[in-house]
């Protein structure tokens, strides 16, 4: 790929993952954001967080179908990235306008609430993978323990479902669409290793 | 000059699926007016008659008299907030649903039937429950469990008036209220795993307080069809889910009846439910709440024990201890 084009493409990425966050600021500013603004900012941060972590699941497999696809991958550190801004704003709605920045209440919250304990795991586990994110820290790390460093998106994502399902009440099926995406996403790794693998084996055969 | 011959029904005379709907739904309660011979253009031509109706009753003003029940020194919501941020989960579970798919709701004709521990069943139709007793304006804080809240101005009377109306027996210690359903009208209802109709009750001495209101309006006009049309109970003290929507059935009966959200998860959602700001909902705290129609950073206020109406009903609860019966 022309180096052009990539600062193209990541020009516009840069674009698309800001979309969600401009119009949060813009609300704010003109108070639009509807009848409760607070739950709002609340609700639009945590979908997007969990949109754009379905995307970054998204991009190894679909790069895998086909060899065009695989500058994919150049785009996938950016999506993360937005993916741990959008979940920090999320958990800063909590701190600030659930909380009024009371140690408190915050302690309150996690240790009694289970939604909120799996909650505050996901973001420790993106932690971690942000703060390695870059090529200084990849090279530290090297290759190996870097990808299995980032493996820790796997429980991350699991956990935001979890903390989707706890939330909603009861027999509300909202959190299913997300769930069913990410499950695809995480069964399509085993099953393209097997297809993969056979493929292999029927090459050698042959 | 004559050229072509018109066609026999005009397109603006074609009943739409909704409006058809409306009318079968209607049709329940149009005892044998409607001969089963008729013909399909004849009924179509009769929903029509009864459609500019419907249009008509919507938003309809009403008679008010002043109460000195009424709630002083707040703010009221605004009407746009109170009719397009509505949990009514057979038209939908996000807060914006109702106000879109309500429309068919068919609040006329409309009875409400008292059954149960009663002298002798009975049916009002909604006109004559409006005539009853003069309706009052009573603005009252709403709180929903979800820890937000709301200042609405009510139309209606206390439901007391008309439970004096129902001769329940000594043996009535509670009311349940069951709201309209039908799967065709509500074809949302399915979102969630509730078991419809929606049910809620209150004990006695609960249902007869002055303040539980038998609610027709809002902001002085006839209910729209989100916020519970054509007629509700709303309990002021309670959490807003106790507060029943399109009630089609009052039933007194002896034992604690089942109500919809202590069915499906009854360690958050207790029978009394009420406003209590030191029994935190497990999933979070009941301590403050979120004003509806504020800019984010002014939303956040303190909730009031029984949401600010102890002095009329803390006396209900006397020696009972609410962290065991919330």
């Amino acid at each position: 790929m022309k180096r052009s084009t990539l600062i193209l493409l990541k020009t516009v990425a840069w674009i698309a993952c800001l979309v969600p966050f401009a119009w949060l600021v813009w609300g704010a500013v003109n108070n639009s954001l509807g009848p409760d603004p607070t739950a709002e900012i609340a609700n639009t941060t945590g979908l997007t967080t969990l949109w754009m972590l379905s995307i970054t699941l998204a991009i190894s497999p679909l790069r895998k179908l086909s060899p065009r696809l695989s500058w994919l991958i150049r785009l996938r550190r950016l999506v993360g990235l937005f993916v741990f801004f959008y979940a920090t704003l999320h958990m800063l709605t909590w701190v600030a306008l659930y909380n009024n920045f009371s140690i408190q209440a915050m302690l309150n919250d996690v240790t009694k609430r289970r939604f909120i304990m799996v909650g505050a795991a996901t973001w420790l586990l993106l932690l971690p993978l942000a703060v390695t994110s870059t090529n200084w820290a990849i090279r530290k790390l090297g290759g190996r323990n870097w990808n299995r460093l980032h493996m820790l998106i796997y429980p991350a994502a699991v956990c935001a479902i979890i903390h989707y399902w706890w939330k909603v009440k009861t027999g509300v099926l909202s959190p299913m669409p997300f769930t069913l995406v990410v499950a695809a996403l995480l069964l399509a790794r085993p099953v393209m290793a097997w297809l993969q693998q056979r493929r292999r084996a029927r090459a050698v055969a042959a | 000059m004559l050229i072509g011959k018109p066609p026999d029904i005009r397109s603006s005379e074609i009943t739409s699926e909704s409006a058809y709907r409306q009318f079968m739904n209607r049709r329940r309660f149009l005892r044998g007016a409607v001969a089963a011979g008729a013909a399909a253009v004849a009924a179509d031509r009769l929903a029509q008659v009864f459609e500019p109706q419907i249009e008509a009753l919507a938003d309809t003003k009403l008679q008010t008299v002043p109460s000195p029940l009424t709630t002083t020194g707040e703010q009221l919501t605004s009407l746009e907030d109170i009719t397009r941020y509505n949990n009514f989960y057979e038209f939908g579970v996000n807060k914006g649903d109702p106000a879109k798919n309500a429309g068919g709701l068919p609040t006329r004709p409309w009875s409400v039937k008292v059954e149960g521990k009663v002298a002798k069943p009975l049916t009002f139709d909604i006109d004559d429950l409006l005539k009853l007793r003069p309706l009052e304006d009573r603005v009252y804080r709403m709180r929903c469990v979800e820890a937000w809240s709301m200042v609405i101005p009510w139309v209606g009377y206390s439901l007391s008036e008309l439970i004096k109306q129902c001769n329940p027996l000594p043996s009535a210690k509670y009311v349940q209220f069951l709201s309209y359903y039908d799967r065709h009208v509500e074809k949302w209802a399915n979102e969630s795993t509730i078991y419809w109709p929606y049910s809620e009750g209150l004990r006695m001495d609960e249902a007869m307080n002055p303040l539980t209101l038998l609610t027709f309006g809002l902001y002085g006009q006839t209910l729209p069809n989100q916020d519970g049309a054509p007629v509700r109970v709303i309990i002021p003290w309670k959490y807003g889910f106790k507060s029943a929507k399109s009630m089609v059935t009052i039933k007194f009966v002896d034992k604690m009846p089942h109500t919809t959200w202590n069915d499906m998860a009854p360690n958050e959602y207790g029978f009394y439910s009420n406003v209590n700001p030191n029994v935190d909902h497990p999933r979070w705290s009941q301590k403050t709440e979120r004003r509806i129609g504020l800019p984010f950073y002014e939303q956040r206020r303190t909730t009031l024990m029984f949401n600010g109406y102890s002095d009329q009903v803390a006396s209900l609860y006397k020696g009972m201890n609410l962290r065991k019966d919330f």
